[in-house]
């Protein structure tokens, strides 16, 4: 538990005199996420600023240095029988708060919980002239200024970085089971987002290998009385199941050989036709895709379902591995990178090679 | 900050009339008049003209004669703000977005309804409502309040807690640029590629684009919904019982309290069988499966006597839940029947303060000699103290706006802020300089210039030039400080 924020800040000004670049590194865990990074960067290291600055379980706001583990972040919360309601996922032991937010990482709950972006209420930020600057709160409702806080989700470090973190926890549910039942991929998108239509407490549905998988959260007696209502089997070990999912270890996403991409669509859309395997999760939301391929050729049936594609594990990553930007988004992007680091010393080129 | 417009009004106005409807160009004073002021009515400024586009290439093709000319650009739903961010600029163009009010497309298998921005925030749910679905975000002027001013103010209501804010319940937004290209932020996916500009649009307050076209993920309407009424003899114990049930694992669906100033106007107003000497009041509605609340309200009526309650009544019918709701959504016009006029605050405060920052306005109250009363979304921290005044007393306003200041000071002095739905606009642009600092205030500039580099877009909004942050500060003997000072309370 340390703050290291004065060295954090040393370092960026050195590296901006020196016309030095950063890595910015946590716990190291998502380093497979991304463009390739650039060999030649220095790594500044958040990983040891550390700890929980406040914490008001009433409140059900927690606020936390951004190198903190998620572990160490739950285990607190977990004693007030509290949670990140987001899921996070850990993609090892030291995965940090701070990389969660800078990838937008969420897990099978995000599209009822909300997602790490939606949970967050403030941050600071080291920008790239060195300064270390605030946005947002610790309260619930706050829209004074832009929201510099939520535009660091899924940026990658490139805008700066993320020291300290003020976002909202909830309480666990109370009781959770999981409904399984076999289906084909044809049928189970109506069926996951009829079911998500339905005012009951669903929580998670994915499907992979001809299941698909419902999660019901909540009050004990609304969640088994849905469960009686509707079709599929109680799953033994449901828990185990979906922190499976959540943490990226169940089997369809082992091995680095098959490229792993991630299809962000219209929940209801149809499932892309192409050669590989796909995992379903969200509701239909989030598409996981194992096949070979290149982002141009995967980009038309993204697009075609409302969304977005991104590479996500292996494959090239010296090409591009994010959606393609149109140009007018392209040039507000570059300023607004401007905007927080004129000299370009963060994550140079991890997420798009033009940035 | 623009420049001196490059042309004149009758230029400008012969301009837009080659592809505007000539009705829809306004240029007298008669017919602007409407135009001068949104909500926020103390403020009012009277625009060069106004216009009404019904085509998002018009909508382009004005930006672009503006950009070029230097021209400002404010752009305007309904009118309903309450912090006058769509106030017109003397030398600029009102934008209004009513012709753009058709619900394009509602999908009742994906849940989600694309929408004009001049469509009003109820009429989404009222359409909706046929395949039980529902929006989220009922900020309480929702019967005339639009999409796209919900996305620019970034729009909360009643349900925050638990449903969340405008940027929660969004998927993506068509917007025009200041420089006249149309951009298509978020995706029908729940998150795009790389950093989350539809965050940073929500809540802009007009000055980083205009909406042509909104996104929004609708909602199942829950099975029951039901409300605890609560009363209390102390703020205190009230406060604590709003921790109360949160702590017990209970989200309500809406969590609202009243003070007894409050109580009584409404209760006066809405016949809703308020404990009329409570001093704290609470509505706490529960909703969802049937069971879910059963089991939930019972375990909320217990939590509420243990913390003291003087009195707990739960809605047995619909028509009662809607009698009990009736007085809170009536608050405002009840403190309206009350006095002549009252100015609407809107600061957040972490919930734990509500009694000290309560009892601290009520000293201010004395001090100020103006009456306050005081209505909070209690679950999410957000407070609407309404100052009581009459405008035509000479200079009653002035101490009513010195009032509101110290009370938005106070928010941020215990770790809240100066603005928790209505946004900053005009109204609470000197405030900034108490939340931010010189160097955070310029990193909204830059992120402003990034959008719009010609600065026309809703100029002198939102963010305060900062040499005048620095008069505010000095004037007021305000020592900026990031540290939250905790303990000037213990």
């Amino acid at each position: 538990m340390a703050d290291i924020s004065q060295q954090l800040k040393e370092q960026v000004l050195q590296a901006r005199d020196s016309g030095q670049k950063l890595n910015i590194v946590g716990g190291g865990t998502k380093a497979f996420m991304g463009r390739e990074a650039d060999t030649d960067a220095g790594t500044l290291n958040v990983g040891e600023h550390t700890g929980i600055v406040d914490y008001h379980p009433v409140e059900l706001v927690l606020t936390v240095r951004a190198g903190t583990p998620l572990s160490e972040i739950e285990a607190t919360l977990a004693e007030e029988g509290q949670c990140l309601h987001f899921e996070p996922p850990h993609l090892g032991a030291a995965s940090t708060i701070g990389g969660t937010l800078a990838c937008n990482l969420s897990g099978p709950g995000r599209p009822w919980a909300g997602s790490v972006r939606d949970q967050v209420l403030g941050i600071r930020l080291l920008n790239g002239k060195g300064e270390h600057l605030r946005f947002g709160g610790q309260v619930m409702k706050n829209v004074a200024g832009y929201d510099v806080s939520r535009l660091q989700a899924g940026a990658l470090g490139t805008l700066g970085v993320i020291t300290e973190i003020s976002m909202k926890v909830m309480p666990k549910p109370a009781a959770s089971l999981t409904l399984v039942q076999e289906m084909g991929m044809d049928e189970v998108i109506h069926y996951m987002n009829s079911r998500a239509a339905e005012p009951k407490p669903i929580t998670a549905a994915c499907w992979v290998d001809g299941k698909v998988y419902l999660r019901l959260s909540g009050a004990k007696s609304g969640v088994e009385a849905t469960a009686e209502k509707w079709s599929g089997e109680v799953m033994e070990e449901g828990d185990k199941f979906w922190q499976e999912v959540q943490d990226f270890h169940h089997e369809f996403f082992a091995g680095n050989d098959v490229p792993l991409w991630r299809f962000a669509v219209g929940s209801a859309a149809a499932t892309p036709e192409l050669e590989g395997n796909w995992f379903i999760d969200w509701a239909g939301s989030q598409r996981w895709f194992r096949g070979a391929g290149e982002l141009k050729d995967l980009e038309p049936p993204a697009r075609a379902a409302g969304g977005q594609v991104s590479l996500f594990r292996g494959g090239d990553r010296n090409g591009e591995v994010m959606h393609h930007q149109p140009e007018a988004l392209k040039g507000i992007q570059r300023r607004i990178k401007t905007a927080f680091d004129p000299d370009n010393i963060f994550n140079p080129g991890r997420l798009y090679s033009w940035l | 900050m623009t420049t001196k417009p490059k042309v004149s009004k009758a230029e400008l106005a012969e301009q837009f009339r080659a592809f505007i409807d000539p009705d829809y160009v306004i240029t007298d004073d008669e017919t602007m008049k409407p135009y001068e002021c949104d909500g926020m009515s103390m403020y009012c400024e009277m625009p060069l003209l106004v216009v009404l586009p019904e085509t998002v290439e018009q909508v382009q093709r004005v930006m672009r004669i503006c950009n070029e000319n230097a021209v400002p650009v404010v752009a305007r739903g309904a009118g309903t703000g309450l912090s006058a961010g769509a106030m017109p600029n003397k030398e600029g163009v009102v934008l209004s977005l009513a012709k753009f009010n058709r619900i394009v497309e509602i999908d009742p298998l994906a849940r989600t309804a694309r929408l004009q921005p001049g469509v009003r925030n109820l009429a989404i749910s009222e359409e909706a409502a046929q395949y039980g679905l529902y929006y989220g975000p009922d900020p309480s002027s929702q019967i005339a309040c639009t999409i796209g001013g919900n996305v620019a103010e970034n729009s909360g209501g009643v349900h925050c807690l638990k449903y969340g804010l405008t940027v929660h319940n969004i998927l993506s937004v068509e917007m025009v640029t200041a420089e006249g290209d149309v951009v298509i932020v978020g995706s029908d996916g729940l998150d795009s590629c790389g950093m989350d500009l539809l965050a940073l649009m929500t809540g802009s307050e007009g000055l980083l684009g205009v909406v042509t076209e909104v996104k929004v993920k609708l909602l199942p309407k829950p099975e029951v919904a039901q409300v605890v009424m609560a009363g209390f003899d102390d703020v205190q114990k009230g406060g604590d019982a709003v921790g109360g049930i949160i702590s017990h694992g209970i989200i309500p669906g809406g969590l609202e309290m009243m003070d007894g100033h409050a109580i009584i106007a409404a209760d006066d107003f809405a016949q809703a069988g308020y404990p009329r000497d409570a001093k704290a009041l609470l509505l706490c509605e529960v909703d969802g499966t049937e069971e879910e609340v059963h089991e939930h309200i019972a375990q909320a009526e217990e939590v509420f006597r243990k913390l003291g309650a003087t009195s707990v009544r739960t809605s047995q019918s619909e028509e009662e839940r809607a009698l009990l709701w009736k007085g809170r959504k009536s608050a405002f016009p009840a403190v309206g029947r009350i006095s002549p006029d009252y100015y609407c605050m809107d600061g957040t405060i972490p919930r734990r303060h509500i009694a000290y920052v309560l009892t601290e306005m009520e000293k201010m109250s004395e001090e100020f000699g103006l009456r306050v009363a005081n209505v909070f979304h209690a679950g999410d921290g957000n407070l609407h103290p309404l100052i009581l005044f009459d405008a035509n007393v000479p200079g009653e306003f002035e101490r009513t706006e010195a009032f509101g200041s110290r009370i938005l000071e106070m928010c941020v002095e215990v770790g809240g802020c100066i603005t928790g739905e209505h946004g900053v606009g005009v109204e609470k642009i000197r405030q900034m300089a108490v939340q931010f600092n010189d160097e955070e205030l310029q990193q909204f500039h830059d992120v402003k210039a990034a959008f719009d580099p010609a600065g026309i877009l809703n100029p002198g909004k939102g963010v305060p030039a900062l040499r005048f942050c620095q008069e505010y500060r000095s004037l007021e003997h305000k020592q900026h400080t990031h540290e939250h000072t905790e303990a000037a309370h213990g």
